[in-house]
């Protein structure tokens, strides 16, 4: 399979271990929130930091920073499903 | 030479069954599912006459439970979602993008074998253990968890046949984003074309969510992982969420295809372009979209909380709207146009028919009142038929007519084709529309036995389930002595504009002698205007 | 949206038609995922304190440390992704075989945690479990379902590393053609990420 340079963006070590330094500040921030006591908030708090470094590692390591529109939709379609249906089913279990 | 010649390292039918010539997967396919369409027919002839009468008339209830459960499964996994997909569009997308191939021929065979596969095992529960699963294919919790029938075994079948829904979608989603032929932009590919994009994104993303729920089932049954059981803190309404979160945009894998199809026949047998192609083309997409939001109108008896019975309500009759649209844009695209009534036009207008019937119906079925009164009698049972038959299935039979020539390079007996299309449509009708009726009057579904005062019209149906087989028997028997014995047919016996009549029938193995370009949109006729 | 007809050859393959197809992959494993996450909120906004009883359980730091194995084996997959991509054979495989090292890792400790679990009677439908509030068995049953379907995509990942690994060493796979280590690290980045929802979901919520 043929790939002809313009076609694709490396991204160099450097980056890379950039944004692991990155992911493991979050890990311990994670770590350090779900410790603070913080109730209900606690969840909110641990799933926001998950989803920072779920967009480094979907941004970084998976390229989607260099990508087209195409493929970022992709993700982004998965992202919408989920949504819609955790919504609509909680709106549905909340209530009864 | 045509691509029933080609080479192969295999020999005679593992030539076959290793090709990864989309042409050869689609008959595969095809052929595949004309067996399953046959086995599940036989099993509603078999039901058809044992509700002929109240009271047990050829079987007992515990194997009318395993044969109406039977029935859907075939019906539904191993027909109607591959529907027009996996053979038609198997054989077609590439030929109509201008293109050799789909994107990933290997995933395809991939694809075939998973379908068959499945299929065997799902058929294999009616030889094991306890025999085939005896839940309905809805395979509600907390039943389907308890009853001693096949369950697993039969839902790890329909897991497997899932994987091959995935890999098409994934596979023409691809082919279409890349593949088209130059000159061939979005808005110049037949509505085929949109509705198997559209399909596909369904396929892609709505199959796995069944997928984790069967699996679900699986160790409920064997684990007692105890999500769906209340004695364990779970809840049987989540398998219905999860059920139906991926079973309701699956009527849509179900309609689609079928929808292209009558969207790329009516422009050839009324000699006129489609009315509205990017309202046809968009709308097909808005179905798909709309289709996500609607899952709990099956569920509106089931105890969900008033505030969701009212939104699914709400978004059910939205996502009528853009499939009256295409209705509309049908009926506006016959108007005037010079109409040449062919069997394959013929089950095309059938389809609009039956399938406005059908949706008509599901309005009745959408609103929360006349839910309550209709839920889960026959009138849903009339209503799925009108939509999964009288549309999909003759959308199915359009296609196979218009198609035929294409694919074998013969033409079938004309006359016989109509024949057989005028007693089906009859015998449909005799069939279903009294069930419609019956569910009115209260007569629940699945049930094996009924009051005395349902049996006319239980009679009247079960008659007219013997309309409707002989005429499928002279259909497929008419198509079948006509592949070695109908008249040898040309590359374009219809004078249709899109590319897969612009090469030799049947089709060449590498489809194009050159690639074509494409100036000009699907059903542009004007070219035959002088022959 | 332009016609795509440049990249395409008939012979040769089409390295952008290959992602999108991965991507599409992913998305469906993203969604099968969902399913479960789906029924982990529902469940867990009913049964609130049982899950954190039952989280107090598992060992957080086995978590953490899961976490940072997976992670870093991330960062390995993705520098064998630009190795490749640079023609850098050597460093490539290095990274490669340090990726499938620590992957295998992840998977020697999930089995000692199950083991210890199971050990001592926590399992779905056990009886120490029918003991306690079901909201715990819940906790347990998603526990066990959703990293064992985790640990699956784990091992299929692995074995996938393995194969690229060959494929690099016979040079079927280089700076020339390197879709397939590509969209195996895509692969490989996607499991990271459920991991990286999984391990504060069920160990953090204490």
């Amino acid at each position: 399979m043929e790939t002809k340079k313009a076609e694709y963006h490396t991204v160099n070590y450097g980056t890379h271990v950039l944004v692991w330094l990155a992911l493991l500040v979050l890990l311990a921030l994670t770590i350090a929130a779900a410790g603070m006591g913080l109730g209900a908030f606690n969840i909110l708090a641990v799933l926001v930091i998950a989803g920072v470094k779920s967009a480094l590692v979907l941004l970084f390591f998976m390229h989607l920073r260099y990508e087209g529109f195409l493929l970022r939709s992709i993700f982004l379609a998965s992202v919408g499903v989920l949504v819609i249906v955790v919504a609509l089913t909680f709106l549905e279990v909340i209530f009864r | 030479m045509s691509f029933y010649g080609e080479e192969s390292r295999y020999p005679g039918i593992l030539s076959w069954i290793f090709s990864t010539d989309h042409k050869r997967i689609g008959l595969l396919y095809l052929i595949t599912m004309l067996l399953f369409f046959a086995t599940g027919a036989t099993l509603g002839i078999l039901m058809r006459l044992e509700l002929i009468a109240p009271g047990s008339t050829i079987m007992e209830a515990t194997s009318y439970n395993a044969v109406f459960t039977l029935h859907g499964v075939i019906m539904i996994f191993l027909f109607i979602i591959p529907g027009l997909a996996a053979p038609f569009g198997n054989f077609f997308l590439p030929l109509q993008l201008g293109a050799r191939d789909v994107a990933f021929p290997k995933l395809n065979l991939l694809s075939w074998w998973f379908f068959v596969g499945g299929g065997a095992i799902v058929l294999s529960s009616l030889f094991v253990g306890e025999g085939p699963p005896d839940t309905g294919w809805t395979i509600y919790a907390p039943y389907s968890i308890r009853t001693t029938s096949a369950v697993s075994l039969a839902v790890f079948g329909v897991f497997v046949i899932g994987l091959s829904s995935i890999l098409t979608g994934i596979n023409f989603l691809t082919t279409i984003h890349r593949m088209r032929a130059p000159g061939m932009t979005w808005f110049r590919m037949p509505l085929f074309i949109w509705s198997l994009y559209a399909t596909a994104w369904v396929q892609v993303i709505a199959t796995p969510v069944i997928g984790i729920t069967l699996l679900l089932v699986i160790l409920e049954r064997t684990l007692g992982i105890g999500f769906f059981d209340p004695a364990k803190g779970g809840d049987p309404l989540l398998f219905q969420h999860l059920f139906w979160i991926y079973s309701h945009p699956a009527v849509y894998i179900m309609i689609l295809p079928a929808m292209g199809a009558v969207s790329e026949i009516i422009p050839v047998f009324a000699r006129k372009s489609i009315f509205g192609y990017k309202a046809i083309a968009i709308s097909s997409v808005a179905i798909a979209v709309v289709g996500y939001l609607v899952w709990g109108h099956h569920m509106f008896t089931s105890g969900i909380s008033y505030e969701a019975r009212l939104a699914f309500s709400l978004f059910t009759f939205l996502v009528a709207i853009p499939s009256g649209v295409k209705v509309f844009n049908w009926v506006a695209s016959l108007y005037k146009g010079s109409i040449e009534l062919s069997a394959p036009m013929l089950y095309t207008l059938a389809f609009i028919f039956l399938f406005s019937i059908g949706g008509l119906s599901g309005l009745v079925q959408g609103a929360l009142v006349t839910n309550v009164h209709i839920h889960d009698t026959y009138f849903i049972v009339a209503h799925f038929h009108y939509i999964m038959f009288g549309g999909a299935a003759f959308g199915f039979f359009a296609a196979l007519h218009y198609w035929y020539p294409k694919m074998f390079g013969r033409m079938y007996d004309r006359k016989a084709a109509k024949a057989a299309w005028f007693i089906k449509f009859i015998g449909f009708n005799v069939l279903y529309f009294p069930m419609f009726v019956l569910g009115w009057q209260g007569m629940p579904r699945r049930y094996f036995d009924y009051l005395p005062q349902y049996q006319d019209l239980h009679m009247i149906s079960t008659v007219g389930s013997w309309i409707l087989v002989t005429g499928l028997i002279i259909m497929f028997a008419n198509l079948i002595i006509s592949l070695r014995h109908g008249a040898v047919a040309g590359a374009n016996p219809w004078k249709a504009a899109t590319l897969e009549w612009q090469v030799p029938s049947p089709p060449p193995p590498e489809n194009f002698a050159e690639i074509p370009t494409v100036t000009s949109g699907p059903y542009d006729f004007g070219r035959f205007r002088d022959k | 949206m332009s016609t795509a007809v440049d990249s395409i050859s008939h012979e040769h393959g089409d390295y952008a038609g290959s992602k999108i197809g991965m991507w599409l992959f992913l998305l469906t494993e993203i969604v099968l995922f969902g399913g479960l996450f789906l029924l982990y909120s529902v469940f867990r906004s009913s049964n609130a304190v049982a899950f954190h009883n039952a989280a107090t359980e598992l060992n957080a730091g086995i978590g953490a440390l899961n976490t940072l194995i997976l992670l870093t084996s991330s960062l390995a997959m993705a520098l064998a992704v630009s190795a490749v991509q640079k023609g850098e054979v050597r460093a490539a495989t290095v990274s490669l075989s340090v990726t499938i090292v620590l992957g295998l890792v992840f998977l020697v400790s999930k089995y000692a945690e199950w083991s210890e679990k199971i050990h001592h009677g926590i399992y779905p439908n056990s009886p120490e479990l029918g003991l306690r509030d079901y909201g715990e068995g819940l906790f347990y049953s998603l526990y066990y379902v959703m990293t064992g379907l985790h640990g699956l995509h784990v091992l299929g990942g692995i074995v996938a590393l393995i194969v690229m690994l060959v494929l690099l060493r016979r040079g079927a796979v280089g700076r020339d053609d390197f879709a397939k280590i590509e969209n195996t690290g895509l692969y490989w980045h996607l499991v990271d990420l459920i991991w990286i929802f999984l391990f504060p979901l069920f160990y953090l919520i204490t």
